[in-house]
């Protein structure tokens, strides 16, 4: 039954998604226009039935899912890898009986509350602190700096997702063979560059699987990003220099949570579960790259 | 059965020793920086989790009145027009019981016959990574997928319709998806319970003649029970926290909005709004913008977060081992 009903989100999704991609072709994943007006366009034209528009370019929805959940990928794999070695093998006991729940608990803290501190508390410390009256001046004509940015999305999202990465991080690298550590401690290695050259190594697959699934949580998360990210549908453009990571911008699942109410015009409706179905098709990818790197895991006798 | 055998085999490995004796002031430099790395990574974690309790605990105090708690939210343009969130309150229990209810049981079904049953093994191969899939899927697309299906005519008595067309907004529709977003966890849970379950337990019933569906639910139930709690606890904390789906599927209106005359019926099929959602639509981005109730809202959120974490600490406790994996 659950086979099935994850079978139908498959085929009601595609379906309904079907239009926007038919009237763009390739094009909807490419650069071009407006992505806002171009959403406000098709919006407006739901209520002539004849002459609905679905010219849509989806690259800086894109873009900005790329640039923020890749950053915060790559800051979170840093953190929770150093993070989770440390766990595993040179914290005190009581430091360890600290780290355990909290990690716990910032994996359950809810995305919302992420949102509202980030909104409340890093957005305005950007603005005010970070971002220089000469910054601000430098992007004028294109777009306005006020804090939502790529900065704070890449932060709090990196926060977000570290506590799932530490967790799975933690669970491979416990299950590394005592005996392989041992003996690498035995031939005069000390423990910092055994566990680095022993214990990751062994352990690769299940940082591939945590990574995997830390960055399909934050490919799909999209109610704290609509909050920090800027909600504006604008490419962040690396060519500007540093200005460029406190630049807005707006990822795919945010602009559907945005877009929302918008569900009742027809080709509005088609736009948003095309943007759907490509989260649908990356989420499926992902699982499906996790599940490849967790076949090595399971020949340890360890399921991940 | 060997699969079983290997995984108890590994379980015992004892914990890192720590290794007092050993100063690390013969190391290298780079791998004593590493450490230090390491070191600071560690605390600032606990740091960065502490500032966000705290922070959340002195804003709560500040704006959580108990008025807040007991009246309904209205709309209007300052702190003290607007009201507070009962409602919201009352539909997050309300809502995290509803899908509690569907995924517990459907995930004892799933994560029982998966490691006990599985045959044919190709349709457990295949359920085993459906679920696997379920717990990538983005709740927003697991919303999209839900206001398709609820929209559809023969579920039309689920939520409010008006001639032709249905609503598609329930408390029916958010619960039952909010319960896909719980299942993955619940049963992965429940099945690394099962599967720690030692063999001879299961021969032992077998010998004094049980059938294999009385082991399950006489045995191996019971033993698996605290990793059923802490499953069902997991899930909870996904469902109280998961913003989109509510957003998306309960309608996100201000106060509950009936459909119909029956009393309790006519409520569950209408809209309403959670904790989350309140939250949302207070924040300076959401429509309402009032950030002192979106903190006291936020706060009574963190506090069952926390209850639930403590909850999953105690039975983790009492089930002998410390459980990382969410």
């Amino acid at each position: 039954m659950v086979v099935g009903l994850v079978l139908a989100m498959f085929v009601f999704v595609l379906h309904e998604a079907w239009p926007s991609f038919a009237h763009n072709g390739l094009h909807w994943f490419g650069a071009g226009g407006n992505v806002d007006s171009q959403i406000n366009a098709i919006y407006t034209s739901g209520d002539n039935a004849t002459r609905a528009v679905y010219t849509f370019h989806a690259w800086a929805l894109i873009w900005s899912t790329i640039l923020i959940v890749g950053g915060a990928v790559m800051i979170a794999l840093v953190c929770s890898l150093f993070v989770a070695v440390f766990i595993v093998e040179f914290a005190p006991d009581w430091m360890r009986a600290v780290l355990g729940p909290v990690v716990r608990l910032l994996a359950m803290v809810p995305s919302v509350v992420y949102g509202l501190i980030g909104v409340l508390v890093i957005v305005p410390f950007i603005n005010n602190h970070l971002i220089s009256e000469h910054a601000k001046a430098s992007v004028t004509p294109i777009i306005t700096l006020d804090g939502y940015s790529l900065l704070a999305a890449v932060v709090i999202l990196a926060v977000m997702i570290a506590p799932l990465m530490i967790a799975i991080f933690v669970n491979g690298l416990r299950a590394v063979p005592r005996g392989w550590l041992e003996g690498s401690l035995a031939l005069g290695v000390n423990p910092w560059r055994t566990v680095w050259k022993v214990g990751v190594r062994t352990a690769r697959p299940a940082l591939v699987a945590g990574t995997v699934l830390a960055t399909a949580r934050g490919v799909g998360e999209a109610v704290m990003l609509s909050m920090v990210s800027g909600s504006v549908g604008f490419a962040p453009n690396p060519a500007d220099g540093l200005v460029f990571i406190y630049e807005p911008s707006r990822p795919i699942a945010a602009t559907i949570i945005d877009n929302i109410d918008q569900l009742t015009s027809p080709p509005m409706r088609h736009t948003l579960y095309a943007l759907g179905a490509v989260l649908l098709f990356s989420a499926a990818m992902l699982s499906f790259a996790g599940w490849a790197a967790k076949q090595p895991l399971r020949r340890y006798g360890v399921l991940a | 059965m060997t699969s079983t055998t290997q995984a108890v085999a590994a379980a015992p490995l004892p914990p890192a020793a720590p290794r007092r004796d050993e100063s690390s002031a013969s190391w290298r430099l780079t791998d004593r920086l590493g450490l230090a790395f390491a070191w600071f990574l560690g605390v600032l974690f606990c740091v960065i989790t502490a500032a966000i309790v705290l922070y959340l605990f002195v804003q709560g105090i500040r704006y959580l009145r108990p008025s807040l708690l007991v009246t309904n939210p209205t709309a209007g343009y300052s702190e003290s027009q607007t009201g507070g969130f009962f409602d919201p309150l009352l539909d997050t229990v309300v809502i995290a019981v509803m899908s509690m209810a569907i995924a517990v049981p459907v995930g004892i079904a799933i994560a029982v016959w998966l490691s006990e049953f599985g045959r044919p093994a190709v349709l457990a191969r295949v359920v085993e990574s459906t679920i696997e899939m379920l717990a990538g899927t983005p709740s927003i697309l697991l919303a999209l997928f839900g206001t398709l299906l609820f929209e559809a005519p023969w579920l039309g008595f689920l939520s409010r319709t008006s001639g032709d067309v249905v609503f598609g907004r329930s408390f029916f529709a958010a619960a039952a998806m909010l319960s896909l977003l719980a299942l993955p966890l619940v049963v992965s849970s429940v099945r690394e319970g099962l599967q720690a379950i030692p063999s001879h337990v299961r021969e032992a019933s077998y010998a004094v003649g049980k059938t294999k569906s009385t082991t399950t639910r006489r045995v191996l139930l019971p033993a698996a029970r605290p990793s059923v709690l802490t499953g069902s606890m997991l899930g909870l904390g996904r469902v109280i926290g998961d913003t989109a789906i509510v957003v998306l599927l309960l309608g996100n209106t201000l106060t509950n909005d009936p459909s119909g005359s029956v009393p309790i019926l006519s409520a569950l099929r209408g809209t309403g709004s959670t904790l989350t959602s309140y939250v949302y639509y207070n924040a300076p981005t959401g429509d309402g913008d009032q950030p002192g109730k979106a903190y006291a809202a936020a706060f009574v959120l963190l506090l069952m977060v926390l209850a639930l974490n403590v909850g999953v600490d105690v039975v983790g406790r009492r089930g002998g081992e410390l459980r990382w994996n969410s």
